[in-house]
């Protein structure tokens, strides 16, 4: 086993994105590095992109569902498949609903962010900071001040640094 | 008599029906909680293992009956959250078991698709649903107990999260529906032009998540320092308008394509009074029987659910005793996707 040192967070990528289509492609470009088991926890305002981006993850993963936003379902559970052939499921997950911490235990939060055999996807990530796993991607979109159309999107990974002995 | 269970969401529901009859239907959030003295010191939602015993009680104390007068039991299997499905699923199975009696499993959707014909008994098939609540917005060919189609759905944003999305970005509070209602009956909805998303699309498919960005564009252009309060009602009475526009053109498009001699809605939305208002002319002018029915029946409910058991029942469905496997998501509703509506 290798040492832990705590955590480390790296800027993989920015993307600037022009159009819904855009951001959709973009998650499409994202997913190709992802695999079962991944978390991957999105932050931004209202109307920036999150479930446009989640869309796009799950046409990589074919996904023949429609993909609608969770906010009031809170959980939605798709069947996707990875490149291999293998199944993957994909939870797609929206706190912006959860006001408390009692609800995570409700609905089954640690359950879904522990499942080893699923692509779990969490929008408003803000509301459960401590709740989601430290191994993670995080994915921002930002909003642009001239151009209603336009999406800034970072992405980082963090995760537990090892270092080699 | 029959007990219905619904714990799909946020609310705990239980009802009691005596043939289609409703006796009674409590939901969690409407129980005042003085009621009990105290005992529950607050029904939250998605509480349901800490309201269910409760809400059974009040529901039996209602109809005036006891279990031992109940001969059947129904309960929401799917589509919904695992958790709360999982609640609603046990407690009902538990009680199948005490008292030996059958239990129908009963899909969400198809609680809400036959509202009208529990709230108007001279409703006539073939009717077009629309269900339209905070988590859906499809349209529905109903054409009999056993048989309907989706005829499409959101393909993003459900129309009651339109409205309380952009409430919010309103500084409107939670929830924003009935807040945009009452505001927007001062306003003119004609003041402000917001997109009507695929409403001239030949499909019937929805999308309202293109709202929030127009909102905060018209936002940003006209009161970048802040709405003044007396804009309110006209932004809200116009962002009504929007929403409304396409779910009532796209209802009656369907009906008159699909020749429904019905036209209901049902969900959470269909309580809005402009959708409520605007629907009912459109249909008369086609000259369609409309329903909605009351918010008992639209919210997430109990009653529709035991309704369905027993229509299942009355065609000799033999219920799946004792084995109650919920569903997060309603593969049942994804084959009638591509079933066959008898389109004239």
């Amino acid at each position: 086993m290798f040492p832990t040192l705590g955590y480390n967070s790296l800027d993989l990528e920015v993307h600037t994105t022009h159009s819904e289509d855009e951001t959709i492609l973009a998650g499409r470009k994202f997913a190709a590095r992802l695999h079962a088991g991944d978390v991957i926890a999105l932050y931004g305002t209202l109307g920036a992109g999150k479930t446009e981006f989640v869309k796009g993850i799950c046409e990589y993963f074919h996904v023949e569902d429609v993909v609608s936003s969770p906010t009031f379902t809170i959980m939605n559970q798709y069947d996707g498949m990875q490149s291999n052939g293998d199944d993957v499921k994909l939870y797609h997950v929206d706190l912006y609903r959860i006001n408390s911490k009692r609800e995570f235990s409700e609905i089954g939060f640690s359950e879904c962010m522990n499942a080893p055999d699923a692509i779990k996807l969490v929008e408003w990530a803000e509301k459960a900071n401590d709740e989601i796993p430290a191994n993670r991607y995080t994915i921002s979109f930002d909003l642009d001040n001239s151009d209603e159309n336009i999406r800034h999107i970072s992405i980082s990974h963090q995760g537990e640094q090892v270092l080699a002995a | 008599m029959l007990v219905a269970i619904e714990s799909s969401c946020d609310e705990t529901s239980v009802a009691v029906l005596n043939g289609t009859d409703v006796l009674s239907n409590i939901i969690s959030s409407q129980l005042i909680h003085s009621k009990w003295g105290g005992v529950i010191p607050e029904l939250a939602s998605r509480a349901h293992i800490e309201s269910i015993t409760h809400v059974l009680n009040a529901a039996l104390d209602e109809a005036g009956i006891g279990m031992g007068n109940v001969h059947a039991l129904a309960c929401t299997t799917a589509p919904g959250l695992a958790g709360a499905l999982l609640v609603g699923t046990n407690f009902a199975k538990g009680l199948s078991l005490k008292y030996n009696i059958p239990c129908v499993p009963v899909n969400h959707i198809e609680g809400h698709l036959y509202s009208g014909f529990l709230e108007d008994d001279t409703l006539q098939f073939p009717a077009v649903t629309l269900v339209v609540s905070g988590g859906h917005t499809s349209l529905f060919f109903v054409e009999s107990y056993s048989s309907y189609a989706i005829l499409g759905s959101t393909r993003d944003d459900a129309a009651g999260e339109a409205f309380d999305k952009t409430a919010k970005m309103l500084g409107l509070g939670y929830p924003g529906g009935p807040l945009i209602d009452a505001l927007a009956r001062q306003g003119n909805p004609s003041a402000i032009e917001f997109p009507r998303p695929l409403l001239h699309s030949q499909s019937f498919e929805f999308s309202f998540s293109g709202m929030k960005t127009s909102v905060r564009h018209y936002l940003q252009t006209h009161h970048p320092d802040g709405v003044p309060h007396n804009m309110l009602p006209d932004i809200c009475a116009s962002l009504q308008a929007a929403i409304v526009d396409v779910l009532v053109q796209k209802t009656i498009r369907a009906a008159t394509e699909y020749a429904a001699s019905g036209i209901v809605i049902a969900g959470g939305v269909s309580a809005n009074s402009a959708l409520r208002q605007e629907m009912a002319i459109a249909a008369r002018k086609k000259n369609i029987h409309f329903v909605a029915p009351r918010a008992s029946y639209s919210l997430d409910n109990a009653a529709m659910i035991g309704f369905v058991a027993q229509k299942k029942l009355q065609a000799g469905d033999s219920p799946s005793f004792r084995r109650l496997d919920f569903e997060v998501n309603s593969k049942a509703l994804r084959m009638h996707k591509h079933g066959s509506a008898a389109r004239t």
